[in-house]
């Protein structure tokens, strides 16, 4: 117990949730997204959450990179309380502390790639260069390509890169490779690793690929809206090794 | 089934226009301002036809006016002779001095006998109050209704006039409006003015013993048969009249009141036709470019309703039934508000003309033609968007659309682009991927500048008309007219009058001008060599100097006569001893206002073998001694009319806002919904376009002013691109519509004129509308709905 306890010091939560609770009201239906959640996310570990379809993942990532506010509770960002600020807060919470990453790419179509990650650097406060951001994705090469020039994958990574460019403090994937074959969806995963491990961003992964679990420090299974248990692994599996 | 399946369709249908409501609403405003304008102007034109032909017909308006100096009465049966002739009525016809208690300012009226106790058989009176004149009581007079209206003088009141040299006090038992004096028009005057000229009717006993005109009539005028040619009724009646000092006969059409009227309607109908055209033209363009775009964000419904097996068909008729609803919904309000503006403004004519009848029935042809052309160009627009998108493979068009493709740029533009931020650069890509779409939106904005531009074009063309009418042409004071010709001694004599500083001679006759077969009926101004303050004033020269012996035409009469400088001009002057006499053209001159012919006072003077003789004077007065002046002239009988030019200006500004400013006014506001509307669906349509990279920018962390500026920005460009566009197009659009025929009226041309003020205001009212818009926009992207537009697919 001791020894555990002073494990978690060791690793300072980077984000904290606790009793978060989403109540979607469509017309008199009420829907409980999540449930009385509390949730730790630690400097540099990578996680993965896993449920089935309207379990709660996307709500509770959602909240957590503050694109949405819970109904009750509370997220602590370096022991900030987010969820206590304004609009113009937590537009500023994105700009400096958060990466996004969809399963739909959302580039813009009239910028090259270079340009959607400079899009995100000329208004971070320490960013990396665009094209070393493109190069830790594996697009050093491919910088002046229009997104239609872009295969889906690379569409992605240049996604990934946009999102890192800023060094997040937080790098929160939803879906990254559901639009994506097997092979091209390794490819991502690697990209995702790569910033992981090099910049050392707090990643959580959404999927419905339980696969992609062996990648990471632990396994978070939510279903109807609780967390229902979290796997820690003993050792991470490279990306490249994973198959599905 | 089937039915089911369309019934989901129209239920589809109801719901995308009520999700559409803000585009649906604007695309409806832009339509039912065109047909609104349309319905406005053409049920305008028709009205005032329809009404005044009643109203001539019920009052019995005489076809054909003659005046004399003297003629005996039982010419009357040789008149009633001649071929065609209906009803015959003579009168006494004379211009007076009115003196009204407690107004200072110069007053004229036109005496006109009638018969004691009855109705005259032509020109009858619309006796609005009280009675007719009654035999045996000679001071008791009928004024001209508005002209009661204008001095609140009321039965019983009395009003003095200058009969024949002496003042008479005359008792009003009636007021009434007659269709020959629908525009009362004193000489002088560019425009009516109720306040300061009036009509009075006298017993024909009272005016001849007044006149001393026992047996004689001075005014003719005669109906005619229907089919009758009434140019040979006319020369009968110049021939038959000439010994008595005839100044011509003339056609209704020529009547100075009905000329009016009939000038009136004609730029009305001008109006009705050009304006509406133009600006259904403007609106039919912006819908089309509007349902254009607003189909194409359908695509991927497009797909899926092919994908469900409908026929492209069914998929056109579906989105066509939506056009149709929008457009009807405009058309229909546009019908309601065009029949509702267009009986204000047949109203207010009626009002202003003293019409005692309005007959508003509108023909079904202008709301039919607003339907038409509107129903046509959405139909045709949404049928080539919407088989574009058909025609796509259902699969094709339901998944997510590609990623447009973007093409970097080299050399100097790479360099310029490198230049700007990521947000900027999206906006300059975005216009330069589409220009042509970028292109037809600017082309949108710049409709609605032109638009405005024309409307506020009107005000110029007054402003310019009453400045080089007033300022440079009239540029007397006042004008004294007298009953008779008087030597010129006269001058000296007003001179010396208090407040006088100068004062010039002037001579006007009746002509005929003969050109070949051409000919015009109308006056003759003697002027003298060196006058300064009637000149002749050419728009684009300036001053013209009297020529020494020949004449000078307006170009608008030479065009009439088919003449250049050079030629010459059958001079026949229907007046005195009636000399004819071959005159050359010496100069033409541009004007804005009326057919005008100058000629050299002393020539004149000797081809009517008159010496030295005057009937006009115009002089430059003090102001400060205006009142004194004016007392004064009232007790000189031989003048009959005092016109003061400021009065005239105050007056043309009056009559020109009551009139014109009426249909301008609406025409602005038009325009102004037309401008709202583009901006506001222009920016509608690219936020729907652009919905999710603006989502994407926010979750990056950019604020909302950030998106706002790339959703604004874009516009802002185009209006930028469209401002010089539509100032142009608005100066074309004005020069197509002032040289489209009706506008050019015998009465006025109107000048090519447009202050920089009125491109500023267009512009400035195009900022306003697209930043009321704009704000719009700002309302739609802080509620963008960043989570949902992200995790949907394209």
């Amino acid at each position: 117990m001791a020894i555990l306890s002073r494990e978690t010091e060791a690793k300072a939560a980077t984000l904290r949730a606790k009793g978060l609770t989403k109540i979607y009201r469509a017309g008199e239906v009420e829907v409980r997204a999540l449930s009385d959640v509390d949730l730790d996310l630690y400097a540099s570990e990578m996680v993965v959450l896993l449920g089935p379809s309207g379990s709660g993942k996307s709500t509770l990532l959602n909240i957590l990179g503050g694109l949405d506010t819970p109904t009750h509770g509370q997220v602590f960002f370096q022991d900030q309380d987010i969820t206590a600020t304004d609009d113009t807060m937590l537009t500023g919470y994105r700009k400096d502390y958060v990466g996004f990453v969809f399963q739909f790419y959302n580039l813009i179509a009239s910028l090259t790639a270079r340009e959607n990650v400079a899009l995100v650097t000329e208004i971070a406060q320490n960013p990396l260069d665009p094209v070393d951001a493109l190069k830790i994705v594996g697009l050093g090469e491919r910088v002046d390509h229009f997104p239609a020039q872009l295969s889906g994958g690379e569409q992605q990574r240049v996604a990934i890169a946009r999102a890192i460019a800023k060094q997040p403090a937080i790098l929160l994937c939803d879906e990254p490779t559901g639009a994506l074959d097997s092979k091209t969806g390794i490819i991502v995963l690697e990209a995702i690793e790569t910033v992981n491990r090099e910049l050392g961003t707090t990643t959580a992964i959404i999927t419905h690929n339980s696969v992609t679990a062996g990648m990471t420090d632990r396994v978070i299974y939510l279903g109807d809206g609780r967390i229902v248990r979290i796997d820690k692994n003993r050792t991470r599996s490279p990306a490249r090794e994973l198959a599905w | 089934m089937v039915s089911g399946m369309i019934k989901a369709l129209d239920i589809k249908l109801l719901r995308d226009l009520w999700r559409l409501k803000g585009q649906v609403i604007s695309i409806g405003f832009v339509i039912a301002s065109g047909v609104a304008l349309l319905v406005m102007s053409l049920s305008t034109y028709e009205a005032l036809r329809i009404t005044s032909d009643a109203y001539y017909d019920r009052y019995r308006y005489g076809h054909v006016f003659a005046g004399a100096k003297r003629a005996p009465l039982h010419l009357e049966d040789r008149i009633r002779a001649l071929e065609g002739v209906q009803t015959t009525q003579l009168r006494i016809s004379m211009q007076a001095v009115l003196d009204i208690d407690g107004f200072t300012e110069p007053l004229m009226g036109r005496l006109v006998s009638i018969p004691e106790g009855r109705q005259p058989d032509l020109n009858q009176l619309v006796l609005r109050r009280g009675r007719l004149v009654e035999p045996g009581r000679p001071n008791e007079v009928i004024i001209n209704e508005s002209f009661a209206n204008a001095h609140g003088l009321k039965l019983g009141d009395t009003i003095q006039a200058i009969i024949n040299n002496n003042k008479r006090r005359l008792r009003i038992v009636g007021t009434a409006q007659s269709p020959e004096f629908i525009y009362v028009i004193s000489p002088f005057a560019l425009m009516p003015d109720k306040k300061r000229y009036g009509v009075l009717w006298l017993g024909r006993k009272a005016m001849e013993a007044a006149y001393d005109y026992d047996g004689a009539f001075n005014d003719l005028s005669l109906t005619v048969l229907r089919g009758t040619d009434t140019r040979q009724t006319i020369q009968a009646l110049d021939a038959m009249l000439s010994p008595y000092g005839s100044v011509g006969a003339i056609d209704r059409r020529d009547h100075l009141s009905n000329w009016f009227v009939q000038n009136e309607l004609t730029q009305n109908q001008a109006s009705a036709r050009i304006l509406p055209t133009i600006f259904l033209l403007v609106a039919a363009f912006l819908t089309n470019t509007v349902l254009t775009r607003l189909i194409i964000t359908e695509r991927s419904e497009i797909g899926l309703m092919k994908a469900f097996g409908y026929s492209s068909r069914e998929v056109g008729w579906h989105y066509a039934k939506f056009v149709i609803v929008i457009t009807m919904l405009g058309v229909v309000f546009g019908w309601a508000l065009g029949a509702m503006l267009g009986h204000l403004s047949t109203d207010s004519y009626a009002r202003n003309l003293n019409l005692p009848m309005l007959i508003y029935r509108p023909s079904p042809l202008s709301f039919v033609i607003g339907a038409v052309v509107s129903l046509s160009v959405g139909l045709l627009a949404t049928a080539r968007a919407v088989s574009k998108a058909a025609a796509l493979p259902p699969i094709v068009a339901m998944s997510p659309q590609e990623p447009p493709m973007f093409h970097g740029n080299s050399g100097v533009v790479q360099e310029l682009m490198d230049t700007l931020d990521e947000p900027t650069r999206i906006i300059v890509r975005q216009i330069t991927r589409w220009p042509f779409r970028a292109f037809a939106t600017a082309l949108g904005f710049a409709g609605a500048i032109a638009m405005m531009v024309l409307s506020l074009y009107f005000t110029d063309a007054v402003d310019e008309i009453s400045r080089t009418h007033f300022g440079e042409l009239q540029r007397e004071d006042v004008a004294l007219g007298f009953n008779d010709p008087q030597s010129s001694v006269v001058l000296t004599e007003i001179e010396r009058l208090p407040g006088v500083l100068s004062a010039e001679p002037m001579r006007v006759v009746s002509v005929d001008l003969v050109s070949r077969h051409l000919k015009h009926r109308g006056t003759l101004h003697g002027i003298s060599k060196g006058a300064k303050l009637t000149r002749i004033y050419d728009v684009r020269r300036g001053p013209v100097p009297v020529p020494a012996g020949g004449l000078v035409l307006t170009s608008r009469l030479a065009e009439k006569l088919d003449v250049r400088v050079g030629d010459q001009i059958e001079v026949r002057i229907l007046e005195g001893r009636r000399p004819i006499e071959n005159l050359t053209v010496a100069d033409i001159y541009d004007s804005y206002i009326g057919m005008f012919a100058y000629l050299d006072i002393d020539v004149l003077n000797r081809m009517l073998k008159d010496r030295s003789v005057t009937q006009y004077v115009s002089a430059s007065i003090d102001e400060l001694q205006q009142e004194e002046l004016l007392v004064e002239l009232k007790n000189l009988p031989a003048v009959s009319t005092v016109a003061l030019k400021s009065v005239a200006m105050s007056n043309f500004d009056q009559t020109i806002a009551e009139t014109m400013m009426i249909f301008v006014g609406f025409f602005s506001a038009f325009s102004f919904a037309l401008g709202f509307g583009v901006t506001y669906n222009a920016q509608r349509i690219a936020l729907s376009e652009r919905g999710r990279e603006l989502a994407t920018l926010r979750v990056l962390g950019f604020s909302h002013r950030d998106a706002l500026y790339i959703l604004l920005g874009e516009t802002m460009v185009l209006v930028c691109l469209a401002l010089p566009i539509g100032c142009l197009l608005g100066w074309l659009l004005t020069a197509v519509f002032v040289n489209a025929g009706g506008f050019q009226t015998e009465l006025m041309r109107l000048p090519l004129v447009i202050t920089p003020a009125s491109y500023g205001l267009a512009i400035v009212v195009l900022l306003i509308a697209s930043a009321a818009s704009g704000l719009a926009m700002k309302r739609w992207v802080d509620r963008l709905d960043l989570i949902s537009v992200l995790k949907t697919r394209e």
